[in-house]
């Protein structure tokens, strides 16, 4: 099919060409828009993409990090202010894909893509669509089909009193990485040896990144030990969607989910 | 159909074509220019045999929006041999029989370019992690990342 691309300076002209049109998608960092286009999608003949600066920012403003949309995994690895996000966006591809996979394109990354949003939403994060006011991420996910029309300008995450208390891990088939098999994204603050407030994500466990909502109830006032996480383990599966793909089947997922729960709340992984 | 004009330095020297709207960076290298180095591996990102240098930093090319390399520097395998003089890696990944189908090498190549562009020395893990992106369907990683080592022993200057 024909296509034609329209470049913008502006991203809220971008957005307001993309809202105008049926037939057009958004290019982030083309790793899955243009996989559609090699692949002869023909639910679209217009591509729009934007080159404003605004996009490849990262920044503290007062208690947030701002991460523009347009990052790269690449970027993210790189800068101070998002060091902590680096053994995410490590396991986000290979090289090549790191240097062009964005943080607005994870967004939209369908299952069992989409790990560093698993993070961004473990991290209570906040999006900022063109022309918009910011909206919680989990607000975004539970409607992604029909937030496909919005052009993303940042990601905004709180500050960590305790950049420790974040965790992470992936599980692949293949070393050193693979598509994801499940990822857990964790934030686990303590106040005098207990948990408070903890955020569980899971990547590749539904039709999009979730919340584990049962764990995090679970381990509310707990301490990090065998003791303290038993019945956030008993609940580990509560609420999880698997899908079955070529990776594991949704019987694999549902098994190995409160193994690897237990490992990294215990710290027994890296 | 819509023709967008792209000029950009391949291999270092300058290219001027016209490109449909929409295509690849890879697309516009095999068909426009004529450098068959990069291959057509499986178009979604997964295989890496298409991986050229943009600005020195490896891309998938097949998920390269072409007339984003506008005014950019892109390298391909094509570019690694000084007229009979071949590249320290090219001479190891023959001494180390690195290529079997030969069909994952371009992109192979181009991702430990990139590695010992930046990191001279780099130990067997980041060899790994540098072709992570890349597969080799023969599943012969172990003689590539050997040749590697090997190219980045040579102290990168002409290999053996």
């Amino acid at each position: 099919m024909p296509m034609s691309v329209k470049t913008f300076a502006q991203v809220d002209e971008a957005a307001r060409a993309l809202a105008a049109s049926r037939s057009a998608r958004y290019l982030g960092g083309g790793t899955l828009i243009m996989r559609a286009v090699n692949y002869g999608d023909q639910s679209f003949d217009t591509i729009i993409r934007t080159t404003d600066p605004r996009l490849k920012q990262i920044a503290q403003q007062g208690e947030m990090l701002v991460i523009g949309a347009g990052i790269t995994m690449s970027e993210i690895i790189a800068n101070r202010e998002t060091a902590f996000l680096a053994p995410v966006a490590r396991t986000v591809g290979g090289q090549a894909i790191r240097n062009m996979a964005t943080v607005g394109g994870n967004l939209f990354a369908a299952s069992p893509y989409g790990d560093f949003t698993a993070a961004l939403l473990a991290l209570d994060a906040r999006i900022v669509p063109a022309g918009g006011q910011p909206i919680s991420l989990e607000e975004f996910l539970n409607a992604r089909e029909r937030n496909a029309g919005l052009v993303i300008v940042s990601v905004q995450i709180p500050r960590l009193r305790d950049v420790n208390a974040f965790r992470y891990v992936k599980v692949s088939r293949v070393k050193p990485k693979g598509i994801a098999v499940m990822s857990i994204a964790a934030v686990l603050p303590m106040q005098a040896g207990r948990l408070a407030n903890a955020r569980i994500a899971h990547g590749a466990l539904g039709p999009r990144p979730l919340r584990a909502l049962a764990v995090e109830r679970a381990l509310e006032g707990r301490s990090l030990d065998e003791a303290g996480i038993a019945q956030a383990l008993a609940v580990a599966t509560e609420g999880i969607d698997p899908p079955s793909d070529p990776i594991a089947s949704d019987w694999y997922r549902r098994q190995i989910a409160p193994v690897h729960l237990k490992r990294l709340l215990l710290g027994q992984r890296r | 159909m819509a023709k967008k004009p792209i000029q950009f330095q391949l291999n270092g020297s300058g290219q001027a074509i016209f490109a449909e709207e929409g295509s690849n960076l890879l697309d516009v290298l095999r068909r426009g220019v004529g450098d068959l180095s990069p291959k057509y591996g499986c178009g979604q990102g997964t295989c890496g045999t298409c991986t050229v240098l943009v600005n020195g930093e490896p891309r998938l090319s097949c998920l390269t929006l072409a007339e984003t390399v506008e005014g950019q520097s892109v390298e391909t395998t094509a570019g690694l041999a000084h007229g009979p003089q071949l590249h320290a890696l090219q001479h190891a990944f023959m001494d180390n029989f690195a290529a079997q189908c030969g069909y994952c090498t371009p992109g192979m190549l181009m991702a430990a370019k990139a590695l010992l562009d930046r990191n001279p020395s780099p130990s067997r893990e980041e060899v790994v992690e540098a072709i992570s992106g890349n597969i080799c369907r023969c599943t012969g990683y172990e003689p590539i990342i050997n040749a590697v080592l090997a190219a980045a022993q040579s102290g990168g200057r002409r290999y053996g």
